[in-house]
């Protein structure tokens, strides 16, 4: 089973999970990453109420789709399952959520962390802050050179 | 064509998309954005530094020298922060 999802809605990361193996025998290994919204974020380390996480339409399931492509052509998985939230989440909410199967848990490890570091860096989502606090107005943030650089250890 | 923008760039523009019929000597990513920044203050706004914003045509990333022939739908948008 192969899927992308985008939705407003919180996901069930058990039960996501437990997709990926039902009804075969051949699934030696499920890696599965789950992202949260942390609460120390936010300008000058002043704290987080919520982040926004605005997307494109489209493209955000079809960039994801490209990807895990390219890691069923590098990795003998089983399945794989992304799902990405949009909208409003608040500290401790779940916003991404990545699972890979394969025979073995290597082909695993490495697919999850595959999609995560190109997700980060390539999908269109971008995440504006709320910081705690109506003192001050919230920013869009920015890009990390380490997300680009962890995507750019997977080039060919 | 219909081109999209989005998080600051949508905000600074103050559309979320339009439609568009640029002139024939518009013919690549680059050119379409300085052509869009020259159309009044809130775009000159968004496109204030070009090398920040990135591009799609029909929803695939593509470099500033892409050639926007055929084109639907051209994205505009800062740095991706998903995940």
């Amino acid at each position: 089973m192969f899927a992308v999802r985008i939705q407003r809605e919180p996901f069930d990361a058990v039960a996501e999970s437990a997709a990926l193996a039902a009804g075969r025998t051949d699934v030696g290994a499920i890696v599965t990453f789950t992202g949260l919204c942390r609460a120390d974020a936010g300008p000058d380390g002043a704290g987080l109420a919520a982040l926004t996480l605005e997307h494109y339409p489209g493209m955000a399931e079809e960039e994801i789709e490209r990807h895990v492509e390219e890691a069923r052509r590098r990795w003998p998985l089983t399945g794989a399952i992304v799902v990405h939230r949009h909208g409003r989440l608040e500290p401790g909410d779940p916003i991404v959520f990545v699972a890979t199967a394969s025979s073995h848990r290597a082909a695993a490890f490495a697919a999850a962390e595959f999609l995560m570091d190109w997700l980060k860096t390539s999908a269109p989502f971008w995440k504006k802050e709320e910081p705690a606090g109506a003192a001050r107005s919230g920013g869009w943030v920015e890009a990390k050179a380490s997300d680009d650089a962890a995507a750019d250890r997977w080039r060919e | 064509m219909k081109v999209l923008y989005f998080a600051w760039l949508r905000e600074r523009v103050g559309l979320a998309e339009e439609e568009v019929a640029p002139p024939a000597e518009v013919v690549t990513v680059a050119d379409l954005a300085r052509w869009l920044a020259a159309q009044d203050e809130a775009h000159a706004y968004a496109f204030d530094n070009p090398a920040v914003v990135r591009a799609a045509i029909d929803r695939r990333h593509v470099k500033p020298d892409s050639a926007i022939a055929g084109a639907r739908e051209v994205a505009f948008f800062p740095p991706m922060t998903g995940g």
